[in-house]
């Protein structure tokens, strides 16, 4: 359990002001000159310490990450914030960004100093209105304020963040298409190698970090390493955003400590299943991309990115989708293949072809039109995806469904009405 | 070097290839779609996907560059699984058309489907119908048969050097098109049809004419213009149904221009088939015995000094030594192969030929234009151009003495008359800076800067520009470049009179002024013939009906260059052969034995009894023309200084028209419809 | 679910000319400065998202062609953006551009039933435009805010924490051109865990 006092993101309900004087009492922007004097490997050395792993969805060691980047600075070095935020279940980044833009500006700062960046890309959804709008005022406010700009703090350091709006493409939270978007092109992933720690942004070294991920660098860095590997459990360390969503009875955003149990925030932070606990059906733990859990393992489930991994899902992005017992299941992830389907960029053969091919599937089995030995081939055309693609958009297409069958499949055959003609 | 294993052999590559061209090092053969050698990387099919050691995961073989000590696989159950996978993904929304595709026999779906594929269908929801695409008049879609590969886009945005086929929507909602369906504009555009993968593409003059198992296939040389493009034409019952490149890294790479491609249905129209005279205005057929009498009263009248010969700009080299041969057995001295009278140094074959040789630009530093519009008169040539642009580490600089349609890459205007070569001797012009850096820049002097009154002044300028650089031994980039195909064959045959050459004697201007009474064109269809006097006799010589028949008065037929074999010499001076595709029509002779008949008639003596006598003795005279498909390097030769003069006349392209050159292409209905369609705009 | 909007409207939609506002184009020079100088193609999508904006929500051909020759790369390269994106429209929308989340987050939520009481209120299909040109309506994906879901956009703003009472009170709001309480509909404070009425 989170002790208050161990909270980072304070301000995750809108209680204060997002905006600088308010920011500064929640303290940030604290000393800011003192950390970056630290120097960029210390920098690097502490987040490696603090066990932080990428909140953007595939819980990469943020330091490891890091220390990819050239040593040697011969061309400009890009920092870029994912703040595409579109996984179906998550809403945290938007949180952070309308409520603490400035842990983010921040982290910018600091981040980009660690990897030797003086120009930061924020890449943010552009059906994000209001938060854009907040995001924007408060970069003026620090350019203002001499905290980012010619002279970042007052160290010397140049540091320019500029904003790049998505236009509704949920692929371009994969960072090389996210980087293609910042270029002007259609956001479709790059082949890697290269990566973009070579060969990034505008062709130079970049790296890509998700906005919550580089929101908790300034605290990481204020209270030290130890502090926040203290939290969590070890190799999942540190607290997260977790957003749970669904059939619950009070949906909501809450930082916890990874490892908590799933049980507990569903009971404790988003009052319990609509219905009651024994009225749940399955989770999605993270974000629609991951296999969904039934029952039995949501009992004990802890919410860190190990133990869901064992448990043959993920902890993603911590989007937790709570299904209960008055849910079609089968619908509900039909609408994610449906997803998918919109989603994917056209550019690999498996993705494009085969996420058409999973919906309108699984648009038959919802309809019962459908015989046993078509569940086979459903598992198999996933098989044929995952795995075979340029980037992770196939996977995640084909996982949803593989959960379901490997949970669900009783209930899915029962719906063949020519189950017993077949 | 790495090291690397491909199916248990281990062999030692260099490094900076990727996995598929390792596999094709060693003969194994890794099926693919999107890859393509002269194209960049889009890794987007899947289809090439092979095992690697320490991946769970299938990789991308195209996409993936060798390392030591990786272990591929290329024949294991996890690949043909894979790959087994991919095709199913690629049929499943592709149509099962194959009998009413032109693609099909051909088609690499067809062929990897039939190694790789399940044979089974299990796909039952309604396949994808994508509405086809109006894309001008060469190219005909067929876009529910598209499978994405991205080649064609690829190739405009890369070699094509225009941007106009794209990749819209996304998902399954893709589609190849254009803005707006406006057509492709590009004389290059017709080797899309070749690199489609599957019939989504195809060509719309070949359409439903043909199956490819129907077809012999020939190669040969293109005769469109002077490059020398290697083809393949495939004929069916002895008619072109169609021409593709051919393969030749020196040359054209594997492209094709797209009158290269589709010039050759002017091939049957107008042809001439038999003898005629003109009488009282009107043509009248004559046998080969009434049209002997005709030439040999005709050649014993002749003063000597009122004969001229003209000889074509696309003629073979065996034709045109048998032309001269024939005529300096008579006498007759007075003749030209320049109806544009362009300058050129006798005897010099680096005044006249492309020095630093086509593939020679690929190590370029600088490219000066002079006169000269490449990607109208060569679009190969230029694609060259513009490859060194793109590949070029930094900037790389292009400078234009003269005007030019729009080039695909960047240059710099020095001026639009030939004073610009004297701003950047003196470095009045920017572009000099970039000049005296170079040390292995090209000229390009055009045809446009060697028809004009100053050609020859033009000519030593540049060469006084070229040779004040600091250019690297042994490099010769001072080029000349023909547009016509038969052009340095002539010259190298020295089809011209050393008198008039010497003298600068305007020949042109005397047949113009009546001073020559007897005018034997061979072939030759480009001079001003409203100028020409009305006494004048004409005999023209062809296998095409165009300007020169409609002037002559006596009309003699001959082989076209699809009904022989002969050799060409391309810009660089690299002799070639192109094929004979077809059988000569009945009652046409080839030229040489046209003029053996003829000097047997009038009782005259060639050296040659057949074609191969008639090779040697070519050979002998002219060793140059030997030397099939090889380049001798030229030297530079001594220069001669110019003063400066008044130059202040606009240089321009010697072709106002790429589709229309020769009387094949003024003949081709297709070249006629890419005329009306894409001259008009630009 | 392919955004309808996605087709070109037809000609007699289209305007004749298309040219930045002196406005926009002071603001296009700004985008332009946020990308380095040899990537000005960077400013791509920026540009044609004022475009879109300067044309009240949809791009016509004249402003795919401006764009392109603003920033001088090819118009189908401006094609390939407009329509790769989910948000550029290149058919006219209607005054209020009504967009529901429909993912399984909303789904779960019910989303479908707001969609429904959408269609039957604007008396029109998913993906078209109301007659007197005042309202459009669409379904789209995942909206990024499924703890307050279910979620519609309406031009820049998210309504949030929605049911059927609420989507009708705000239609009629929007149909009387009264004014309209943005984000949470059940007045909570963004993400907190408030239980429902
Ligand atoms: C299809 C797809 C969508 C993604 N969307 C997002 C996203 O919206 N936000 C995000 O931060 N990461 C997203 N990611 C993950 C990123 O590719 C990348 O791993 C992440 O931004 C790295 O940041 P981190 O190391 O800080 O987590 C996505 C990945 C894939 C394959
Ligand atoms: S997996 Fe899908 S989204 Fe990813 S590159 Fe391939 S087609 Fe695009
Ligand atoms: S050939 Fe390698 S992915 Fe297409």
């Amino acid at each position: 359990m989170l002790k208050k006092k161990d909270i980072i993101f304070e301000n995750l309900y809108r209680k204060f002001s997002p905006y600088l004087s308010a920011a500064k009492e929640r303290g940030d922007w604290k000393n800011t000159a003192k950390l970056i004097k630290q120097g960029s490997n210390k920098i690097v050395e502490i987040i490696k310490e603090s066990g932080l792993r990428g909140r953007g969805g595939a819980g990469f060691s943020t330091g490891m990450k890091w220390s990819f980047m050239p040593k040697k600075k011969s061309r400009e070095h890009y920092l870029v914030i994912n703040a595409d935020e579109g996984e179906p279940g998550t809403c945290k980044d938007r949180d952070i960004i309308r409520n603490e833009p400035h842990k983010l500006i921040e982290g910018c700062l600091l981040s980009g100093y660690a990897i030797q960046s003086n120009t930061c890309y924020i890449y943010i959804r552009g059906e994000f209105g209001e938060e854009i709008e907040i995001l924007n005022k408060a970069i003026e406010e620090a350019y203002k304020h001499g905290l980012i700009g010619l002279n970042a703090c007052g160290t010397g350091w140049r540091f320019d963040i500029h904003l790049h709006l998505g236009a509704g493409a949920y692929i371009c939270g994969e960072e090389t298409a996210l980087i293609e978007s910042i270029e002007g092109k259609k956001g479709q992933p790059r082949l890697k190698p290269p990566f973009p720690a070579n060969v990034g942004l505008f062709g130079c070294p970049t790296t890509v970090n998700n906005v919550e991920t580089i929101a908790v660098i300034p605290t990481i860095l204020r209270r030290g390493a130890s502090w926040f590997s203290s939290l969590g459990k070890p190799n999942n360390t540190g607290s997260k955003i977790f957003c749970i969503s669904g059939h619950v009875n009070r949906p909501c955003n809450v930082e916890e400590e990874l490892g908590v149990p799933l049980k507990t925030l569903i009971q404790k932070y988003a009052g319990d299943v609509i219905g009651g606990w024994d009225n749940l059906l399955a989770v999605i733990p993270g974000g629609s991309s991951v296999p969904l859990l039934p029952k039995e393992i949501c009992e004990s489930i802890s919410m860190d990115f190990d133990s869901l991994k064992e448990a043959g899902s993920g902890l993603g992005t911590a989007g937790v989708i709570v299904m209960n017992k008055q849910t079609d299941i089968v619908s509900a992830i039909r609408r994610l293949s449906e997803f998918y389907k919109h989603e994917s960029c056209g550019q690999c053969t498996p993705c494009r072809e085969g996420t058409g091919w999973l919906m309108r599937m699984m648009k038959k089995i919802e309809l019962g039109d459908f015989i046993p030995e078509d569940l086979e081939m459903l598992e198999n055309v996933t098989k044929q995806i995952e795995g075979h693609t340029i980037c992770a958009l196939g996977d995640a297409a084909a996982w949803p469904i593989q959960g379901l069958l490997r949970h669900f499949k009783n209930e899915v055959l029962l719906r063949s009405k020519k189950h017993y003609v077949a | 070097m790495p090291k690397i294993e491909i199916d248990g052999k281990t062999i030692q590559v260099d490094s900076g290839i990727n996995i598929l061209q390792a596999c094709e090092l060693i003969g194994i053969e890794i099926p693919r779609f999107c890859y393509h050698e002269k194209l960049s990387i889009a890794g987007n099919c899947r289809m090439c996907l092979v095992e690697m050691e320490g991946s769970n995961k299938p990789v991308a073989s195209c996409a993936m560059p060798v390392a030591d000590g990786m272990k591929i696989k290329t024949k294991s159950e996890f690949v043909k699984k894979a790959r087994n996978g991919v095709m199913e993904f690629l049929l499943i929304n592709h149509p099962l058309d194959c009998p009413v595709c032109d693609q099909g026999g051909e088609c690499d779906l067809q062929d990897q489907a039939m190694a790789y594929g399940n044979g089974i269908s299990r796909y039952f929801e309604k396949k994808r119908a994508v509405k086809d695409k109006y894309i001008g008049p060469l190219i005909k879609t067929h876009m529910t048969r598209c499978i994405h590969c991205t080649r064609c886009v690829r190739f405009g945005e890369e070699i094509g050097g225009i941007e106009q086929l794209g990749a819209t929507g996304r998902g399954e909602d893709t589609e190849i098109t254009t803005f707006l369906e406006k057509s492709i504009c590009s004389e290059l555009s017709g080797n899309v049809i070749d690199l489609c993968p599957v019939g989504a593409l195809t060509s719309k003059p070949y359409s439903y004419i043909a199956r490819p198992w129907e077809l012999k296939k020939i190669d040969s040389i293109d005769v469109m213009d002077a490059v020398g493009s290697n083809i393949r034409v495939d004929t069916k019952a002895d008619k072109i149904m169609r021409i593709l490149p051919r393969i030749n890294e020196s040359i054209n790479e594997e492209w094709i221009s797209d009158k290269t491609r589709f010039a050759y249905d002017g091939l049957s129209s107008q042809r001439i088939d038999k003898p005629f005279v003109k009488n009282n205005g009107r043509f009248n057929e004559l046998s080969y015995s009434e049209l002997f009498l005709i030439l040999k009263e005709k050649f014993s009248n002749v003063k000597k000094s009122k004969f001229f010969a003209l000889i074509g700009n696309t003629v073979d080299c065996e034709t045109i030594f048998s032309f001269k041969h024939f005529l300096m057995k008579n006498g007759l001295y007075n003749f030209d192969c320049r109806q544009d009278n362009s300058f050129f140094i006798p005897k010099d074959r680096s005044s006249y030929v492309f020095n630093s040789t086509i593939s020679g630009i690929d190590e370029t530093d600088l490219c000066l234009l002079i006169g000269c519009d490449p990607k109208v008169e060569a679009p190969i040539l230029n694609a060259r151009i513009r490859k060194r642009f793109l590949n070029y580490e930094s900037q790389y600089p292009v400078g234009k003495i003269g005007l030019t349609s729009k080039l695909n890459y960047e240059s710099i205007q020095i001026s639009n008359d030939s004073s610009g070569i004297e701003m950047l001797l003196s470095n009045e012009h920017k572009f000099s800076s970039y000049l005296r850096k170079a040390k292995k820049p090209i000229f390009i002097i055009g045809q446009g800067a060697l028809c004009n009154k100053n050609a020859e002044k033009i000519f030593y300028k540049a060469r006084e520009l070229y040779d004040s650089l600091n250019i690297e031994e042994n490099w010769n980039g001072f080029n000349i470049l023909q547009t016509f195909s038969g052009r340095t064959g002539a010259l190298d045959l020295e089809f011209y009179s050393n008198e008039n050459v010497n003298k600068n004697t305007d020949f042109l201007e005397n047949i113009y002024n009546g001073s020559i009474n007897l005018l034997y064109l061979f072939a030759a269809d480009e001079i001003d013939f409203s100028k020409v006097p009305s006494t004048t006799f004409v005999i023209y010589q062809g296998h095409h009906g165009d300007a020169g028949a409609n002037r002559a008065d006596l009309i003699i037929p001959t082989t076209c260059f699809t009904e022989k074999q002969g050799i060409y010499i391309n810009v660089e001076g690299r002799p070639q052969i192109s094929a004979q595709i077809k059988s000569p029509i009945s009652n046409v002779m080839h030229s040489w034995d046209f003029f053996l008949e003829l000097s047997k008639y009038i009782g005259s003596k060639l050296d040659y009894k057949n074609l191969s006598e008639l090779r040697e003795l070519m050979f002998s005279k002219y060793p140059v023309v030997k030397n099939i498909n090889k380049i001798k390097k030229n030297k530079l030769q001594k220069t001669k200084f110019v003063r400066t003069f008044n130059a202040n006349e606009i240089l321009k392209s010697n072709i106002s028209n790429f589709y229309m050159t020769d009387v094949v292409s003024k003949n081709s209905k297709t070249m006629a419809e890419c005329s009306k369609m894409f001259l008009a705009k630009s | 679910m392919t955004s309808s909007f996605k087709e070109f409207a037809s000609d007699s939609l289209q305007p004749k000319e298309f040219s930045f506002t002196a406005e926009n184009l002071r603001e296009a020079k700004i985008v332009l400065k946020r990308y380095p100088k040899d990537y000005p193609e960077g400013a791509l999508m920026p540009l044609l998202t004022l475009a879109q904006k300067q044309s009240k929500g949809w791009l016509p051909k004249k402003a795919i062609e401006y764009i392109a020759s603003f920033l001088k790369v090819s118009e189908i390269k401006v094609l390939e953006i407009a329509t790769f994106y989910s948000m550029y429209n290149l058919s006219p929308v209607g005054k209020n551009h009504i967009e529901v989340c429909t993912t399984t987050p909303c789904m779960l939520r019910g989303s479908d039933d707001i969609l429904k009481v959408c269609e039957k209120f604007l008396n029109i299909n998913s993906g078209s435009v109301s007659k007197d040109k005042r309202f459009s309506l669409t379904e789209v994906e995942c909206l990024g805010a499924c703890v307050n879901a279910p979620v519609i956009k309406i031009d820049q703003d998210y309504f949030e924490d929605l049911d059927s009472k609420s989507t009708l009170n705000l239609l009629d709001c929007l149909a009387e051109n009264k004014t309209v309480k943005k984000g949470s509909q059940i007045m909570r404070r963004g993400t907190e865990p408030v239980r429902r009425k």
